[in-house]
């Protein structure tokens, strides 16, 4: 078999208008500010950095423990920990923008002012390419059902953000939904540039000794290779209902893995858990995909997305 | 920020160090000699995703023929997989990690292990006894039976300290906790300087008596971790006065008491 060499093999794509160098990006809330990881990934090599969750004020996250390991995956309560969109701009934002990272920022808020307050405040920067919005979390003015399980709700939030910033806008779809279609419909129609799914799906751990919630919070986010079948399945569902670029998430930790969800209809992926387990996860897959490309003798990765053969 | 490795070291020993701890030799060079006592690494010994996360270990020594050492206690699902690694096979390893012990040049060091919370004492006294004289590093060892005490307390003797030992069924030394032996140090025997790890109702106590008598105290403390970089924010721990929480894996693993709500 003949192999391509490495730099005829072209990794780009195009989503929500930017050119990403490569389809792998790090998910939110599992790569920090991208200085975290540095020793391990130069955050420019990345398609883009999805930066930890910022809300407009500081939040200090929820007590010990936050974390625990289920079979293949694990559970998360983090609280949404973060210094705030201040904090963010003057201590985080300009290491990224140094390195020349292609830099996304993840924002949350709990109402329909704050995301819009938030993506005002972002459009004002430089250095961010595009805002993604995280529509899992709890809305105050509607006692705390959140944002991403109700289509009204989810756009009017993406509404909200389109209308405050000229970044292009990423909506992060929860899949604690019973149609995952009709969600990637309502933000797609509300003006979002892209979305991506899915966020952590939402489970419990018990102590049967102590008879105690392992979590603090009792309850929290499921992530892992354990998720990725349910993610896989939502992945294909969003894709098909929407025109609007698909960025696939959940269990990602192989080229492999990150080529099963282009077949499915993403366009991008981003890459969470595995970074834990492997601080080079995601330079791995951006390797592995390389190599799946040459082996299997393509010219591109855009040529994966949606070859799914039924 | 200093260098972090990730590496695949090699066992080079396993030595049964009592019925449910094992000491680990990990041929890694760079980390070794990156180490400075107090910091920890994060291991994983599955190819496959079961466990999946890292479990992080204090260094519990460094060699100079390259090779640092960790005590593994039997817990769970990954210690289990640790302690059954033979010599000649390979571990994934992450480190150095955190932010470590901060070491005097002089006055009289205290240092308060309980079971396997001896493990970073051990290098802190390898590094701290090339700067202070035997005599002035104390050593105060509590674990559950004389014979656990004996085997952890052999490394620091080897290293010619005076060690303490309390245990809980009074088969050897004091029969009663480590922080009694502190609180019974006399006046001539007052440290200038305490470190303690251990379970954290042992940490609490001896937070509790040295700042009663104004001694300085560093303690080395748990959380479950996720990523060990300051990434995922699992690490959490309550931060003195109500403000927030520090990240035990960034932050610490060790404090200065008084920074923690104990
Ligand atoms: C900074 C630091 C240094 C440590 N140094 C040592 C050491 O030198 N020797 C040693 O034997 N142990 C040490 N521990 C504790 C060790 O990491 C845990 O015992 C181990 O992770 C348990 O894993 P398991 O799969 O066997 O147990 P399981 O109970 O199955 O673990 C389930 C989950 O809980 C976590 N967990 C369980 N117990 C603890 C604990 N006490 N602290 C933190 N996380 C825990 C695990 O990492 C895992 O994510 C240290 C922990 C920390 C945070
Ligand atoms: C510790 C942790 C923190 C996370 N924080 C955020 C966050 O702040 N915002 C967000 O939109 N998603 C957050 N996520 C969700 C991830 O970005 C991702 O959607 C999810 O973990 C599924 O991908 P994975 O299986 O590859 O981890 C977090 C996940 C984890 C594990
Ligand atoms: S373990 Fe991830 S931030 Fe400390």
């Amino acid at each position: 078999m003949v192999s391509m060499v490495s730099h005829d093999l072209d990794l780009r794509v195009s989503l929500a208008g930017l050119t990403l160098k490569n389809p792998v990006m790090a998910a939110s809330g599992t790569f920090g500010y991208g200085k975290e990881f540095a020793d391990f990934v130069p955050p420019e090599a990345l398609g883009a950095v999805v930066v930890k969750g910022i809300s407009l004020a500081a939040r200090p996250g929820n007590p010990p423990p936050r974390i625990v390991e289920t079979a293949c995956g694990m559970l998360n309560a983090i609280g949404l920990e973060n210094e705030g969109v201040d904090g963010f701009l003057s201590r985080k934002l300009p290491f990224l923008r140094e390195r020349g990272a292609t830099v996304v920022v993840n924002i949350l808020g709990d109402c329909v002012e704050d995301y819009a307050a938030l993506a005002a405040r972002l459009a004002a920067a430089a250095g961010i390419a595009a805002l993604e919005v995280n529509i899992s979390c709890p809305n105050v003015r509607h006692g705390g059902v959140a944002f991403g399980t109700d289509p009204t709700m989810a756009a009017e939030v993406t509404r909200a953000v389109k209308a405050a910033s000229s970044l292009p806008v990423i909506v992060k779809l929860s899949p604690n939904v019973t149609d995952i279609a009709a969600m990637a419909r309502a933000v797609e129609a509300a003006g979002a540039d892209a979305i991506s799914l899915i966020n952590t799906l939402l489970g419990m751990a018990i102590d049967a000794n102590t008879r105690q919630p392992r979590l603090a919070n009792v309850v929290g986010g499921l992530s892992g290779p354990a998720i990725k079948p349910v993610a896989l399945r939502m992945v294909w569902q969003a894709a098909r209902a929407v025109a609007i670029p698909v960025i696939g998430i959940g269990g990602i930790a192989t080229a492999a893995d990150a080529v099963e969800f282009l077949l499915a209809g993403a366009t991008a992926v981003q890459v969470g858990t595995a970074n834990f387990v492997n601080p080079s996860a995601t330079l791995d897959i951006i390797t592995g995909l390389s190599a799946y490309l040459a082996t299997h003798q393509i010219a591109t990765v855009r040529e994966l997305i949606g070859a799914l053969q039924l | 920020m200093m260098a972090r490795y990730q590496l695949s070291a090699t066992v080079t020993a396993r030595p049964q160090v009592t019925g449910d701890i094992v000491r680990l030799a990990l041929l890694a060079p760079a980390v070794s000699q990156a180490a400075t006592p107090g910091q920890f690494v994060m291991v994983r010994s599955a190819v496959a995703l079961d466990p999946l996360l890292r479990r992080p270990f204090s260094v519990c020594r460094v060699n100079g023929d390259g090779t640092l050492e960790i005590l593994v206690k039997v817990i769970g699902q990954g210690t289990r997989g640790l302690a059954a690694l033979k010599v000649g096979d390979q571990v994934d390893l992450l480190g150095p990690l955190g932010h470590g012990f901060v070491m005097p040049d002089q006055g009289r060091a205290c240092l308060v292990g309980g079971g396997i919370g001896a493990a970073p004492l051990l290098f802190l006294a390898q590094k701290l006894g090339e700067r202070l004289p035997a005599s002035d590093i104390q050593v105060l060892l509590g674990a559950r039976t004389g014979a656990e005490a004996m085997a952890l307390a052999l490394p620091f003797r080897d290293l010619g300290l005076p060690v303490q030992l309390a245990t809980d069924d009074g088969t050897a030394g004091h029969h009663g906790l480590v922080g009694e032996l502190l609180a019974a140090l006399t006046s001539g025997a007052f440290p200038t300087q305490v470190y303690a790890c251990g379970p954290h109702p042992m940490l609490a106590a001896v937070a509790r008596i040295s700042t009663d008598r104004g001694w300085p105290c560093q303690v080395s403390t748990e959380a479950i971790m996720a990523c060990g970089l300051g990434a995922c924010l699992g690490c959490a721990v309550p931060r003195n006065g109500g403000r927030g929480y520090l990240h035990v894996c960034k932050q610490g693993p060790v404090f200065e008491a008084g920074e923690l709500q104990w």
